[in-house]
């Protein structure tokens, strides 16, 4: 910040304070009007696009959640915290911020460690590595919307996965993936992590370059083997673009809707309903607006509670001056 | 020697994993669906054109495009040239409750479109732009704006005051400054944002969703997924569909990799 500052301050024409001479004291105000005006015509068209379309829907959405309203005529009905209790205490609702914690929790205990696996792997040198690095990152191009598409085709009973199964002689395994309320979840996040591992690989083959060669070499040099420079070198190291994926995966696995309403709508019998999808089946289905802004409401408060204390406990040291 | 088998086996495994269903895709869109019922594992026998020239010449797939091109330039144009005037402002100049107006806008990075949009959907019935491109790109660019100025600020507070003071010696205003030297030398930074705006536009689903109900508005993902459930006993034809709709992205992936990949291990590095 302090350098920026300087930079700024620097470039500006200084005209000293004197107050005695007023033809020095007008071209100053005259420059500090100008200043104003180009701050303003600089900073006011940003600041009105993102309060008119992010920040005052938030809030608007706080004022309807205190309603009974079906998103038409005046707000007559004032209902309090009705809505809040009503959501928080219904069945679907607990169950779908559980299903969003257990994809939350899997992301980091399955894909965390496949990520660091396959990025360690990736980033020794072998041929076609640019090639490889490309492929692994090609799903996080992909819209999950295509994504949800070619895995609905796929994961079809007698479908392309069951018949790969049967062909490996691993019949036994072959389930009634998106429509059996105990596996529903489960497959799901199987697509999610083909989707999103590619993007875990890239951010830690960069935080890979960010280590130093002479480290591992010293390391080695002084007798560790290759396990323990990975574990106490290398890892401590690639400590601050994990604390970031896993920022990035929670808030992800909070929010997660166009996958799971194209693959099951949630379903079936609400076995893999998110606070998403039941957020915009009561909002947009049913037309309960006041209902489906205390949803939208408790969502906002679980990601930036999350967000608060996250940044508050494990990113402090990495965002130091960066995050003001 | 053993250490590089074992890292071309997992190699072989991560393409294998991540390219099989895409090459399921695009090679049963060769085949008939049935075919496919018959072997759902198959490769195409003799290959067959129809579902591919089928999707090429309908009005449905290029209007699809079409739509998700206008949307994603208009958001793209919006958040990178509002967003790179509320960079250079944050940047270079100094003013009480400037880190105050940045906080703001980085907090718009945790706000996920979804919360907002029960209320954005009633404020764009409100303003009349529902059924309407600009009612979809508009909040896309709002939604972007965050990220585009917390790329863009800490680059063109990179660039030396020397350079700005050279060029108000010369005569020239700080807008001048900012549209014939700072513009042009953050190139890369603005290409980047560029395309991770255009990459998010393109994607979206839920806010195309809730605006358009006319399927002559959809954008690229909501056709896709109708198709898909319009189409539900034609699979070769769903999958040539989901084929040439997957395309586009892809390519792009391919002329853009580098800015991609760089700009998102360089928004996280801060």
């Amino acid at each position: 910040m302090s350098t920026a500052t300087s930079a700024a301050t620097s470039a500006r024409p200084r005209t000293a304070p004197a107050p005695h001479a007023p033809a020095a004291g007008g071209t100053r105000r005259r420059s500090r009007t100008r200043t104003r005006l180009e701050l303003a015509l600089l900073l006011g068209p940003g600041l009105l696009l993102f309060a008119g379309f992010v920040l005052v829907p938030i809030g608007v959405a706080g004022f309807y959640s205190l309603y009974s309203w079906n998103g038409f005529g005046p707000l007559t009905d004032f209902v309090g915290l009705r809505n809040y209790t009503d959501a928080l205490s219904g069945a679907v609702f607990q169950g779908a911020i559980g299903h969003n914690l257990v994809i939350a929790v899997l992301s980091i205990v399955v894909q965390l460690p496949l990520s660091i696996g396959l990025a360690l792997l990736l980033n020794r040198k072998l041929r076609g590595r640019t090639f490889l690095r490309m492929v692994v990152f090609a799903p996080y191009v992909l819209s999950e919307a295509v994504t949800a598409v070619i895995w609905l085709l796929m994961l079809q009973p007698g479908g392309f996965i069951d018949a790969v199964l049967r062909g490996m002689g691993l019949g036994g395994l072959v389930q009634l993936w998106l429509a059996d309320p105990s596996i529903v979840l489960y497959t799901l996040f199987l697509v999610i992590t083909w989707k999103y591992i590619g993007f875990g690989v890239i951010l830690l083959l960069a935080g890979l370059q960010g280590v130093p060669v002479e480290l591992r070499e010293a390391a080695a040099l002084d007798g560790a083997s290759s396990w323990q420079i990975t574990r106490n070198v290398v890892l401590p190291l690639l400590g601050p673009t994990i604390r970031i994926w896993i920022f990035l995966s929670v808030i992800g696995s909070l929010q997660l809707f166009d996958l799971v309403w194209i693959m099951t709508l949630g379903g079936p019998a609400n076995a893999s309903t998110t606070m998403a999808t039941y957020l915009v089946d009561h909002g947009f289905k049913r037309y309960e607006f006041g209902f489906g802004s205390a949803v939208a409401v408790i969502l906002f408060i679980i990601c930036f509670l999350f967000a608060l204390l996250y940044q508050r406990f494990a990113l402090r040291r990495d965002t130091e001056g960066a995050i003001g | 020697m053993r250490r590089n088998a074992v890292g071309y086996l997992a190699a072989f495994a991560v393409i294998g994993v991540t390219v099989v269903p895409l090459l399921f895709v695009v090679l049963g869109g060769f085949r008939t669906t049935a075919q496919i019922n018959a072997s759902p594992a198959g490769l195409p026998g003799p290959l067959v054109w129809d579902n591919y020239v089928a999707v090429l010449g309908s009005v449905e797939f290029w209007r699809l495009l079409g739509n998700s091109l206008l949307i994603a330039v208009i958001a793209t144009t919006l958040a990178v040239g509002l967003g790179a005037m509320a960079a250079f402002a944050l940047s270079r100049y100094a003013f009480k409750g400037r880190e105050a107006v940045y906080t703001l806008f980085t907090l718009g990075l945790l706000f996920p479109i979804g919360v907002a949009t029960l209320p954005l959907y009633l404020w764009l019935r409100q303003l009349g732009l529902l059924e309407n491109p600009l009612g979809v790109a508009i909040p896309e660019a709002a939604f972007s704006l965050p990220v585009t100025i917390v790329i863009l600020r800490p680059f063109m507070r990179a660039i030396p005051g020397e350079l700005e003071d050279a060029a108000l010696l010369d005569g020239a205003a700080k807008l001048g400054f900012f549209w014939r030297i700072l513009l042009p030398l953050s190139r890369p930074a603005l290409i980047t944002v560029s395309v991770l705006a255009f990459v998010t536009s393109w994607n979206f689903y839920l806010l195309p969703l809730l605006v358009f109900n006319d399927s002559a508005h959809f954008t690229l993902p909501l056709g896709v997924a109708m198709f898909q459930s319009e189409h539900t006993q034609d699979t070769a034809k769903v999958l040539a569909f989901t084929a040439l709709s997957m395309l586009p992205a892809l390519a792009f992936f391919v002329l853009a990799e580098r800015r991609m990949v760089g700009g998102l291990t360089g928004s996280v590095k801060g």
